[in-house]
């Protein structure tokens, strides 16, 4: 296989690897997860008609906040070790290092998200009246959306004071057309209408966001 | 490379007495700005017929719709800047970046604090979300992000990070406008600033207001870019000396 695609699949390897033999990252988040649904069926009834209704944005909220405390240490096994100036120095391209990043966080957050979506939707007595595969598509498409640029501004904080509140204040204001459309395209799905545009506004986003991350991530890099 | 170099020099000298003619006039254009707002703010206040429904209370419309104009030139020449300095790395092109950024989340706030203003008599409400005041508050969290990056960072890779947080605001922006107004068109508010055609008279003065607007923003830009050129040349200044200097005697 070509050399950038290696590299990928090594490093993504790797993460999981290492996740999979500690655990303790993935421990923390999932009970981390855990205490956001319940914090929010606290905070919002659940057994009120409102608060089905507000549902959808309930748990893409939930999900930003694991998503956020997941991202803060995309980073952190790199920093430690240095891995950074030994990448920088190697042939290798940096997207590679990116997309690697970007898909062990995806799976990281989506492993957060199976967790947490079965809890809701026991919690809030959710149904689904569109069809729930439709679901899965915004949740994946949704997901790419916060982990793409998380990942780029988790990279973008590296060196910055106060590193783990400059990630979600960078990430945050970029997110909101991509939260909306989170939001929206699940409501819209529970009850039985048409997405269609916030979807192709979600696909649009998502391409241009990877697209763009991809080029600018090399300057991000060699920044540090 | 001879004619290389003597280009540079050219330039160089170019620059720097397009300085000098800059600095001299300077407080001419102040003075000619003053004049500008003074006269804009009389015919605001004064010259502008009153609205029919809204009374004088309308009158913060040349206040409201100016800033924003500004605040989205100055967000638009920070985005150039920014793209600028990633492809040419000049450090001229990062100062205009900082300083349209700064200028322009100013003028942005002006609009966030004008709107409620006007809302609050009109509509008995102090925030309506509509897709003008909605997405001009997503365009200023977009640039005070910006700012805090550029606070943050340590200095070595502020230029380089923040111009790639620019770039990434910026086209930002028309998904938070094709967003937030689908959202809109679903669920309908009340509409800041009515629509329809406009009197004559009230898009004179509003116009009138722009230019004094524009020209403000401009000199606050140029003292400002002046002021960061200055901080730098010494941080760069105290740094030199402090590397030249023989051990034991830097303070």
């Amino acid at each position: 296989m070509s050399a950038p695609t290696g590299i990928t699949r090594a490093t993504l390897l790797k993460d999981l690897r290492l996740e999979w033999r500690s655990k303790d990252a993935i421990n923390s988040m999932l009970f981390f997860s855990l205490l956001v649904v319940i914090m929010f069926s606290f905070s919002f009834d659940p057994t009120a008609e409102e608060s089905r209704r507000i549902a959808s944005g309930l748990i893409w909220l939930a999900f930003l906040f694991a998503a956020v405390v997941a991202l803060n240490q995309t980073w952190a096994r790199e920093i430690r070790n240095q891995v950074l100036d030994a990448y920088r120095v190697s042939p290798a391209p940096a997207n590679s290092l990116f997309i690697a990043k970007t898909l062990g966080n995806f799976i990281f957050v989506s492993v957060l998200e199976a967790l947490m979506t079965p809890l809701f939707i026991v919690f809030y007595q959710l149904r689904s009246i569109g069809p729930a595969w439709q679901l899965l598509v915004v949740a994946a498409l949704g997901t790419w959306a916060l982990v793409v640029n998380g990942t780029f501004f988790a990279a973008m904080s590296l060196r910055t004071r106060s590193r783990e509140i400059m990630l979600p204040l960078l990430l945050f204001p970029i997110s909101i057309p991509a939260l909306l459309a989170m939001v929206q395209s699940t409501t819209a799905i529970l009850n039985g209408e048409g997405a269609r545009f916030w979807i192709v506004l979600l696909v649009t986003y998502d391409l241009v966001f990877t697209t763009v991350c991809l080029l600018l991530f090399e300057t991000v890099l060699n920044a540090e | 490379m001879n004619h290389l170099k003597a280009f540079e020099i050219f330039n160089g000298s170019m620059i720097q007495s397009f300085n000098d003619s800059m600095k001299k006039a300077f407080p001419i254009l102040g003075i000619l700005t003053a004049i500008l707002l003074s006269y804009a703010l009389y015919m605001a206040l004064v010259w502008a017929p009153t609205e029919r429904t809204m009374g004088d209370v309308q009158r913060i419309f040349y206040y409201h719709v100016p800033s924003a104009w500004t605040a989205f030139i100055l967000f638009f020449v920070n985005f150039a800047a920014s793209i600028i300095y990633l492809i040419k790395r000049k450090p001229a092109a990062d100062i205009v970046a900082l300083v349209s950024a700064e200028v322009g989340v100013v003028f942005c706030t002006v609009v966030l604090v004008t709107g409620p203003i006007w809302a609050r008599p009109v509509w008995g409400i102090w925030w309506t979300w509509d897709m003008r005041l909605t997405s001009t508050l997503v365009l200023w969290l977009i640039y005070v992000s910006y700012l805090f990056l550029r606070r943050f960072s340590s200095s070595g890779q502020t230029p380089a990070l923040a111009a790639v947080l620019a770039v990434l605001g910026a086209l930002c922006v028309p998904f938070v406008y094709f967003s937030i107004w689908f959202f809109r068109t679903q669920h309908p508010q009340p509409v800041m600033g009515g629509g329809g055609s406009i009197d004559p008279r009230m898009l004179h003065v509003l116009l009138i207001n722009w230019l004094a607007f524009s020209c403000f923003a401009f000199l606050v830009c140029w003292s400002r870019y002046r002021l960061e050129k200055l901080q730098r040349d010494v941080d760069q200044a105290h740094a030199l000396e402090s590397l030249m200097a023989p051990r034991g005697s830097v303070r």
